[in-house]
This record gives structure tokens, sequence and C-alpha cells, in this order.
């Protein structure tokens, strides 16, 4: 059933993803990752492109392997083996967000000098402001001009859609332990309500790796 | 190894787990390994762009590579991560099957998009095409400004 369901999510995600890669190369200019994904926590002004975003791939991967290997560990009826990898892969769900959340304040907080109606102004990135147009010589200097309006929705849209997934796959790793704990499985004499768990999350780190090849590298 | 001498019957099929651990931190390291290679790739594309005259086929070969890279993490995914591998050959065709979709559907999309930037380009395909406007960045750093 859990596949099933899996299927109807990934078109969803499918059809937003493509979306998005159409409305991407109908524009002779848009955000360059590079410059718009290039800061780290606690780096201050580093220009370090594509680090935090392969710290979240990596994060979410890990988590991937704990929850693996908390099936795994379900097919033995290791009940504290189970409950150690759910701990596990709760708590990168829950680092993924916390680093999801910093990335999107620091984009909507952001500070970018735009070029509008012959004016300086300072914008972050939100779902009605892109500061990462075309660059033109203003003064002397090269200043950016407001881009396509689609990308903050698209970005924060497709972002906010898979977070909304980590999240509830965070809730339902919650329940699992939850019952886990409780002896649920055991007294069942099966574990697989984990595995059809850890295929919803398996799931979320499919999708996370295609977002990741849309907005970051292509 | 606990052994369950219990099995509930709601369980059908007992499939003969392997009992290690390691085909799974193999996948691990594989994932890893192209998830670095992808990021090595985003990087050379990162500096071509910064560079004097970007190769537009080479960046165009370089994104081609990334996406078979991501493919290959996906069936390493669901096929070892979520046991699809694992499954009868009529299930994984139902998953299989259906997502073959997703090839008509990339393909046509985004030639639908290439196509609306030509036409605006072009206005509307009474003016010749123009050359795509040269959005790069000369070689100043962002950073280097506030």
């Amino acid at each position: 059933m859990m596949w099933y369901f899996l299927m109807s999510d990934a078109f969803t995600f499918g059809a937003f993803l493509i979306s998005y890669g159409t409305i991407r190369f109908s524009v002779n200019h848009w955000a360059d990752p590079n410059h718009v994904f290039n800061a780290f926590p606690f780096a201050g002004h580093a220009n370090l492109p594509l680090a935090f975003v392969s710290l979240m791939t990596f994060i979410l991967i890990f988590s991937s392997v704990t929850m693996v290997l908390a099936v795994h560990e379900g097919h033995k009826m290791n009940r504290k083996g189970v409950e150690k990898y759910m701990v596990l892969t709760i708590l990168g769900g829950l680092a993924f967000l916390g680093c999801q959340a910093w990335e999107w304040t620091h984009l909507i907080t952001g500070d970018h000098a735009v070029l509008v109606n012959g004016q300086i102004e300072h914008w972050g990135t939100t779902v009605s402001k892109n500061p990462w147009g075309p660059e033109v010589l203003f003064n002397g200097k090269e200043v950016a001009t407001p881009g396509p309006i689609a990308f903050g929705g698209y970005f924060f849209g497709i972002t906010g859609f898979h977070g909304f997934h980590v999240f509830s796959g965070v809730i339902i790793n919650l329940v699992m332990l939850i019952k886990t704990r409780l002896g649920h499985f055991d007294q069942r004499g099966h574990y697989e309500m984990i595995e059809k768990a850890g295929l919803y999350w398996h799931f979320v780190d499919l999708v996370w790796v295609f977002v990741f090849l849309c907005f970051y590298l292509i | 190894m606990s052994q369950h001498t219990v099995i509930s019957p709601e369980i059908s099929f007992a499939p003969e787990h392997a009992s290690g651990t390691k085909r799974i931190w193999r996948t691990f390291w594989l994932l890893s390994a192209i998830t670095v290679l992808e990021l090595a790739i985003g990087l050379a594309i990162y500096n071509i762009h910064k560079g004097a005259n970007p190769n537009a086929s080479l960046v165009l070969a370089f994104k081609g590579m990334v996406c078979i890279l991501t493919i290959a993490k996906a069936y390493y995914i669901v096929s070892i991560f979520m046991h699809l591998g694992d499954e009868i050959r009529n299930m994984i065709m139902t998953i299989i099957v259906p997502l073959c979709l997703f090839i008509w559907f990339i393909t046509a999309f985004l030639w639908d998009g290439n196509s609306w930037k030509n036409l605006r380009n072009t206005d509307g395909g009474s003016k010749p095409a123009q050359t795509e406007q040269q959005h790069h960045l000369p070689a100043v750093e962002k950073d280097s400004k506030k």
C-alpha cells in the first residue's frame, strides 16, 4: 500500500520539479545557485558554494542508512536495536529540518543590492522579490537587477513541500519509536510497520536527491 | 542472533535475510562517493562559469553526467534501501513501468521551456534569433561586495 502512495507522491513532486525546469529554461537569466547558496552557518560571509546543501544531503543519506539498519534489526526481532536506530533516524530528520530552517532564514533575511527604478534597494530572497537578476553597470559598479519572480515561489514552495514531508516523516518515526518501546511489535510478532515507515523515509530522501539535483546542480 | 520461534500468522512469507549489515554500509559509501562526484562536477561547472569563455557544450555535458549520477543514486536507494530489488518481478514492474512516463514528461516539458525561450528571443518567431544574452558574472567574487 505504501508503495502506491509513494507512486502518487512521486508524480506530485515530479510535476513540481518538471514545471520548475520548464520555467527555469524558458528565461534567459536564472539565479546562479553557486551564488545564491554559498553561505554556511557560523562562517560569516565566506564563499562556500554548495557546501551547506551537501551537508544536508549527507545528513539525509545517513538517516536513511540508520533507517535501513532499524528495519534490519526488526527482522531479527531485536527491540533494543530497533529503538537505537530509530532514535538516530529521528535525530537526522530533525537536523535536516534545522538546516533547512537556517537556509530559509538566511535567504529571506539576506541583504543584496538591487537596482530598482534607478535606485539601490536591499532585498532578501522571498516569494515576491528576487535580487538575483542580470547584473548591470551602475555608477561604475556591477549591480544586480530584479530576477524572474518565479524563483522564490518555486524554491520555497518545493523545498517547503519537501520539508513538510520530512516533518511528517519524523512524526511517523516518532510514533514507530514509541510503539516499539511499548512492545507493540513484539506482541504482534513482526516489525513490518517499521519497514513501511522506512519506505516513506527513503522516499523523502529520494525526493531530496532530485531537489538537490534540480535546484543546486543544473 | 535471537531466534524467534513464533512467526506471526500475519507473515505469509519470511524472507531469507542476509544476517550482515555489510551490504547496507557498502551502499552508504557508494551513495556518498556518487554525491562527492556530483559535487566535484558542480564545482567544475561553477569554475567554468567564472572563466573567460564558458564552453556551453562542456557545461551541458557536465549537467548530463550529474543527471545520470543522480539516477544511479535513485536506483541504489530504491533497490537496496527500499528493498524493491528483493521483491518479485511483477511488483518491481508495477513501480518501474509507470515511472517510465517521466521520460516523456521531462523531455516534453523541457522542450517546451526551451521553445518558449526561443520565442521570447525572436519576438514570437518574427525576428531572427539573437544570441542569448550572456549574463555570466565577470571574474569578480560576489563576496567582495557587502
